[in-house]
């Protein structure tokens, strides 16, 4: 089918696509069977501990690996076949991506934007990502906040509709980490789709239209944050030990502790039910630390994690 | 860019001109030339392209790719040829201010090329395609080797083809069997037709152009199909 047909046509309706992926290197399979779309205008985001296979997944989608089985696409192209329409319409900032050692953000960016036949104004990208400070800085001086935030700057120089973002905010303090935020934002409002691989669990929930969670190559999770948290749960944290055999009979469902401060009840949160759970508590002696109506995507993170490590030992 | 940086100003400028200056005093090999810097002039010309189109090339891109600086490059529309292109373009200017500094400092030893304006033309046909063929090894090894073991090779091919190629010792001095190849590695063909040009008056020979052209056709195309950004 020829290019023209290809792009900005109903046969394109993803703007990242991920299909049964496999990359093996030998016997180990890096990724396994890993299935995700993105649409224009959304955020996916990409967890799992390291060595799960997130970056060896980006690096796949961009044309640097050519996969074992599966299928990508961007812009409904294949990255290495079509490489140079799907990099004009593409922005990545690379967890290994480097800039000249002399070069300042300045120089970098001013030629960057001749590789592009439509380019963002690279003053007003130096502007916005708070580099004007460090604008005449050779790279090798630059921060690694400065340093990621020059990168991020570079792929956003040519007005990208999808952005696969390495771990964009790694070595970046709060200030830029909202800054970065904010952009993610901005881009996807502007219709850009983007992939962003992660550690920072608050980020992806507060960031991403829904989550991909990876461990050793293969999916453990995928959905909303609303679809990964799982069932209703009252989280509660006590000043003392607290037996949840009582709480379990007056709310009349499942209580486990989760150390030993810490409840967490199978019940949808209800003013009545935290009555009880609060009337219990002083009953026993102890006062409430904090309530929380479920568990943060951290906690569902390290218990998917957890889960799948106990069944690949037993 | 490249140029500054002291390292690579050392190895560019400094470098030749410390050889040059070297050579054409110190009797430590022999030439065919009783006036010594007359014979290792056109030498030194052909050690520029050597150090600067292989080795520093070489060395340079093999450390790009080390810093994920040509991984970077990939997901834009830059492009493998433009790259490609764009670094020997670099290599050709830095050659250029190379010849410049390089044949000033032979004038001031009292130098005199030979050749007259046909010579010029040939002299700089001869750089051009030697420019290519050393420049497609460099990116040759650059775009297969880890950086650390490129760096190495460079630099030992770069020591082999130096000693070995006619630049400062001629190649009639060279074991026979090593004299019959000389002409065809593209350095060895480049120093031929140099001290050919300039040093006699004479034209290079037909296995010096066909040597030089088939390494500035396929060494660079070879770099092309094979190089890897990542």
């Amino acid at each position: 089918m020829p290019l023209e047909k290809r792009l900005g046509s109903d046969v394109v309706s993803s703007a990242v696509e991920i299909r049964n992926l496999k990359v093996s290197f030998g016997s180990v399979n890096a990724v396994d069977d890993v299935t995700l779309q993105i649409n224009y205008g959304e955020v996916a985001a990409l967890l799992g501990p390291n060595g799960a296979g997130k970056t060896t997944a980006v690096e796949t989608l961009l044309g640097f690996i050519t996969p074992s089985s599966g299928t990508v696409r961007l812009h409904g192209l294949d990255p290495q076949r079509d490489h140079r329409e799907v990099v004009a319409r593409t922005g990545a900032l690379l967890q290994r991506g480097g800039v000249w050692s002399p070069m300042t953000p300045r120089q970098v960016f001013d030629l960057t934007a001749t590789y592009y036949e439509a380019p963002r104004e690279p003053n007003e990208l130096l502007s916005l990502l708070d580099l004007d400070k460090c604008v005449n800085t050779p790279w090798r001086r630059l921060s690694g906040g400065e340093q990621q935030r020059t990168l991020l700057g570079l792929a956003l120089l040519g007005r990208p509709k999808v952005l696969v973002l390495d771990e964009p905010t790694t070595s970046v303090d709060p200030e830029g980490r909202q800054i970065i935020r904010d952009i993610i934002r901005a881009e996807r409002d502007r219709g850009c789709a983007l992939l962003i691989t992660t550690h920072e669990l608050d980020e992806a929930e507060h960031l991403a239209d829904f989550l991909v969670i990876l461990h050793r190559g293969h999916e453990v999770a995928k959905g909303t944050l609303n679809e990964l948290a799982g069932e209703p749960e009252l989280i509660v944290e006590t000043s003392g030990p607290v037996d949840p055999a009582g709480l379990a009979t007056l709310l009349g469902c499942d209580v486990t502790t989760d150390g030993p401060l810490r409840l967490r009840c199978a019940t949808p949160t209800t003013p009545e039910r935290i009555t009880l759970v609060t009337t219990y508590l002083t009953g026993a002696g102890v006062t409430m630390v904090s309530l929380r109506t479920r568990a943060s995507l951290e906690e569902r993170y390290l218990d998917l994690i957890g889960d799948e490590r106990s069944g690949a030992n037993s | 860019m490249n140029i500054r940086r002291g390292e690579t100003l050392l190895l560019t400028i400094g470098i030749p001109v410390l050889l040059l200056v070297f050579f054409s005093l110190a009797h430590v090999t022999t030439s065919p030339n009783a006036h010594r810097v007359n014979f290792i002039a056109p030498g030194i010309l052909a050690l520029c392209i050597l150090s600067t189109s292989l080795v520093a090339l070489s060395i340079a891109t093999g450390f790009e790719r080390s810093f994920g600086v040509l991984r970077r490059l990939y997901v834009t529309p830059l492009g493998q040829r433009r790259l490609i292109g764009a670094k020997i373009g670099g290599v050709v200017v830095t050659e250029a201010i190379q010849i410049i500094v390089l044949s000033l400092v032979a004038l001031l030893l009292r130098w005199h090329p030979h050749g007259g304006a046909i010579g010029i033309v040939d002299v700089v046909a001869l750089l051009l395609l030697g420019s290519a063929g050393c420049a497609g090894i460099g990116l040759l090894l650059a775009g297969q080797l880890r950086a650390e073991v490129n760096l190495a090779a460079s630099n030992g091919l770069y020591l082999i083809l130096l000693l070995l190629s006619g630049i400062v010792i001629p190649v009639s001095s060279l074991p026979s069997f090593i004299r019959h190849v000389v002409v065809g590695v593209p350095s060895g063909a480049l120093a031929e037709g140099l001290h050919r040009v300039l040093g006699q008056g004479l034209a290079p020979t037909n296995a010096d152009w066909l040597s030089l052209a088939i390494w500035a056709l396929l060494a660079p195309l070879l770099a092309a199909r094979t190089f890897r950004f990542d």
